[in-house]
């Protein structure tokens, strides 16, 4: 399995969703971690206060979010979450706003997720790759991906 | 030569920025260590460094900084870390 299959744990991946706040699109992409088992339910809390502390650059591209908050025991296992959404949902980021896909991302420390970033970075280098993340309503097609 | 990539907790953004610089240091043909480090830790921690990337959002917080401060728009936008990186590193 490749280091993102493995990342995305099962019930990670929450295609054409409907959020009605940058909020509540972070908590979206949260219940994918807990739904998996790699962050407890605070986590999404969590989440929501760093952008709330730091300020929205975890838009990190047109329309793609990367939330996190820090390693803490909160975090159960390193692992990552999406959710794709069916209308763009404002976070404040002018330059990249709507945000239409939001990765959650748990890490333990500093370090050991260094690899599945990576493989993340390649994924989101790609244009085909997030088009295809955008437009597909399968959790298969989009696993194709991570392989 | 030393650049830092700062974010607010350094395991995300910063990571991602320091992946895409290294790949845009090889493209240039320069060496150079590069670290991804949070805010805290990057005012504590990174006076050595020659350059300091970071998001327009993070800037304010590392301006006493001596190292050179390069604002990065887009993470994911080679061409700007390129053209920014040759910028600061005076190629």
């Amino acid at each position: 399995m490749s280091a993102l299959n493995l990342a995305f744990g099962s019930g990670s991946v929450l295609l054409n969703q409907k959020a009605n706040s940058w909020q509540h699109a972070i908590e979206l992409a949260g219940s994918g971690l807990i739904n998996s088992g790699r962050v407890l339910p605070e986590y999404s809390q969590a989440m929501v206060a760093a952008v709330e502390e730091l300020g929205p650059y975890m838009v990190i591209a047109p329309g793609i979010a990367l939330a996190h908050a820090r390693p803490s025991e909160l975090v159960l296992e390193n692992g990552l979450a999406v959710v794709t959404l069916s209308e763009g949902i404002a976070f404040g980021a002018d330059r990249f706003d709507p945000v239409r896909i939001v990765f959650a991302l748990a890490a333990k420390d500093h370090d050991s997720h260094i690899d599945v970033m990576a493989a993340l970075s390649e994924l989101l280098l790609d244009e085909e790759s997030i088009t295809i993340l955008l437009s597909s309503s399968e959790e298969s097609q989009v696993r194709s991906l991570f392989s | 030569m030393k650049i830092i990539a700062v974010c607010g907790m350094g395991i995300g953004t910063s990571v991602l920025l320091k992946m895409n610089i290294e790949k845009v240091l090889d493209l240039l043909d320069v060496t150079a260590e590069v670290q991804a480090a949070d805010v805290a830790s990057a005012k504590r921690d990174g006076h050595t460094a020659d350059i300091i990337m970071t998001t327009p959002e993070l800037m304010f917080h590392l301006e006493a900084m001596p190292g050179q401060i390069v604002p990065i728009d887009h993470v994911f936008d080679l061409t700007e870390i390129r053209q920014k990186l040759s910028s600061a590193l005076g190629k």
